[in-house]
């Protein structure tokens, strides 16, 4: 069914029939399985690289400057890559590591390539939003570096650290439904071969509405935890 | 201005014999020996240096200061803004490390310490600040527990040590609370409970009051006097209102420039100051008292 020959309300109703939903469900599941993995990756390994590049830059709690500095390149570079080119890099690498270079897990690798330098970034500008003094208080009481990141930058940041993450896993679900075009499954699969190259536009209307429901989720449940901690501190 | 510093000096030596025995700290036998010759001073600065560097410019902050301060003191360094007050204190803690100089502490010398024993050191001095700086992720039971916690004091020895050091600032009904729903003058009790738990011999305070209203600054002063009269403490008072130092101090220093152009007792300067910025003081001060008798604003 699709719009050229069919009214929006017809394509419509339609995206709602069974028969679009038993294509929708699966790929929606796989697409889920992608945005949970890669989320879970980019956290750990995000959070570990801001971190780092917080506590080596200039003033940090420990200054390491060229370190620092090439981290910083670093990042930058795979921050440049347009998420398609990063898909595309990535296969090579995705058949080097799992010995196939399609299917959801190959799909993964890139998602995560492409998320950790930007959850980074934002996990980097989360960490500097806490006051000097705070840090210094710390140190005053003779804690060391590994206690004030633990005990002092990473709860005060909380609230912030979940905003920043829920942009990433924003970030992963988009990118998702864009390897899908790249061999790896999920609903951007669904759309591009269904809604573009079949002209099946309720199956287009039905993905849409899959990936709106699941961004609304997430945001939904990011904004709900910061708040309730924020609102737990006293702090709005 | 000799005779002034040689008069608190004396004064000092008084006290010190009175606090000698509420020292806590644990002294190996060679430290035993110095304090047997009692010349030497609690806390010993000497000849400190301090610059930064802003936007290439060199900015010389501390131009030789020396300083000593004997045990159980509640001691006073008052100057204008920019002289240099809060780096001298930040240098106490190696907050801030100077260019040139010694700190002895009890004879520890801070500028030769390791990082761990640093780390260590600094359990036995209590900061707080103007900005309270307090852990607004944490309770106040665990902003209070924070020190404890990082030193892996037993759960139970902790919580009891909390306990009681919330009785004597006063907060053991707010425990539970989180600081920032607090007022001015709570925030502080818990940054000096948080401060204290550690039962530190020194305290630094780096114009806690100045963020405070009149009256929650007397009740903090009080405390803080408190403290010191029960807990043999030594305090270290930076501060750029009068009030407070005339109110809490009995040695002060006063800071000009980056030295120290005048120190001794807090009464003999108040009544004889020397120094340009000792005069300035006052004569606002005065001005001010006047003004405030009259009725009259600007």
């Amino acid at each position: 069914m699709s719009l050229l020959n069919t009214s929006f309300w017809e394509v419509f109703k339609a995206s709602f029939s069974p028969g679009v939903w038993k294509e929708i469900w699966p790929a929606a599941l796989d697409t889920l399985y992608m945005t949970f993995i890669a989320a879970l990756i980019t956290l750990v390994f995000g959070l570990l690289l801001g971190i780092i590049m917080t506590l080596t830059a200039k003033d940090g709690l420990r200054p390491v400057r060229t370190f620092n500095t090439s981290m910083g390149w670093l990042v930058n570079c795979l921050r440049s890559l347009p998420q398609m080119i990063m898909i595309i890099l990535m296969i090579p690498v995705a058949r080097m590591v799992l010995g196939q270079s399609y299917g959801i897990n190959s799909c993964i690798i890139a998602l995560a390539a492409s998320c950790i330098p930007m959850y980074a970034r934002i996990v980097q500008s989360s960490l500097l939003e806490i006051s000097k003094g705070k840090i210094e208080a710390a140190k005053s009481m003779g804690s060391s570096n590994l206690q004030i990141v633990l005990r002092v930058l990473l709860p005060e940041t909380l609230p912030s650290l979940i905003r920043g993450f829920t942009v990433a896993v924003i970030a992963i679900i988009s990118m998702s439904a864009l390897a899908g075009n790249f061999g790896a499954g999920g609903i951007g699969d669904i759309a591009v071969r269904f809604g573009f190259q079949r002209f099946q536009h309720e199956v287009l209307f039905a993905c849409v509405y899959v990936l709106i429901i699941i961004v609304q989720i997430v945001q939904f449940a990011g904004d709900f935890a910061s708040k309730l901690i924020l609102k737990k501190r006293h702090l709005i | 201005m000799l005779l002034t510093e040689r008069r608190g000096y004396i004064d000092c030596m008084m006290l010190e014999k009175c606090c000698n025995n509420a020292a806590r700290r644990k002294r190996t036998m060679s430290e035993l020996d110095n304090s047997a010759e009692a010349e030497k001073p609690y806390i010993d600065i000497q000849n400190l240096t301090k610059s930064f560097t802003v936007k290439g410019e060199r900015l010389e902050v501390l131009k030789g200061i020396s300083l000593s301060i004997c045990k159980g003191d509640v001691f006073g360094i008052i100057g204008l803004s920019g002289a240099g007050k809060s780096t001298l204190a930040r240098c106490i803690n190696r907050l801030e490390t100077p260019d040139t100089g010694r700190v002895i502490i009890d004879g520890v010398d801070i500028l030769s310490l390791s990082k761990s024993q640093l780390r260590r050191e600094r359990q036995q001095i209590g900061m707080i600040f103007q900005t309270f700086n307090l852990f607004e992720a944490k309770t106040v039971y665990q902003n209070i527990a924070y020190p404890l916690a990082i030193r892996g004091v037993k759960k139970e020895k902790r919580d009891r040590r909390v306990r009681e050091i919330a009785e004597v600032v006063g907060l053991q009904e707010k425990l539970s609370a989180y600081p920032a729903g607090l007022s001015g003058g709570q925030k502080q009790r818990i940054g000096i409970a948080r401060a204290l738990a550690n039962n530190p011999d020194i305290l630094l305070s780096d114009e806690a009051t100045s963020a405070l209203d009149p009256q929650t600054t007397l009740s903090i002063l009080e405390l803080l006097k408190d403290i010191n009269k029960t807990m043999g403490l030594t305090i270290l008072l930076i501060t750029h209102e009068l009030d407070v130092i005339k109110y809490t101090t009995r040695n002060m220093a006063v800071l000009e420039d980056g030295v120290i152009s005048e120190a001794g007792r807090t009464g003999d300067i108040f009544a004889n100051p020397n120094s340009a910025t000792g005069k300035m003081f006052l004569k606002v001060y005065s001005e001010l008292q006047e003004s405030y008798v009259q009725g009259g604003g600007i």
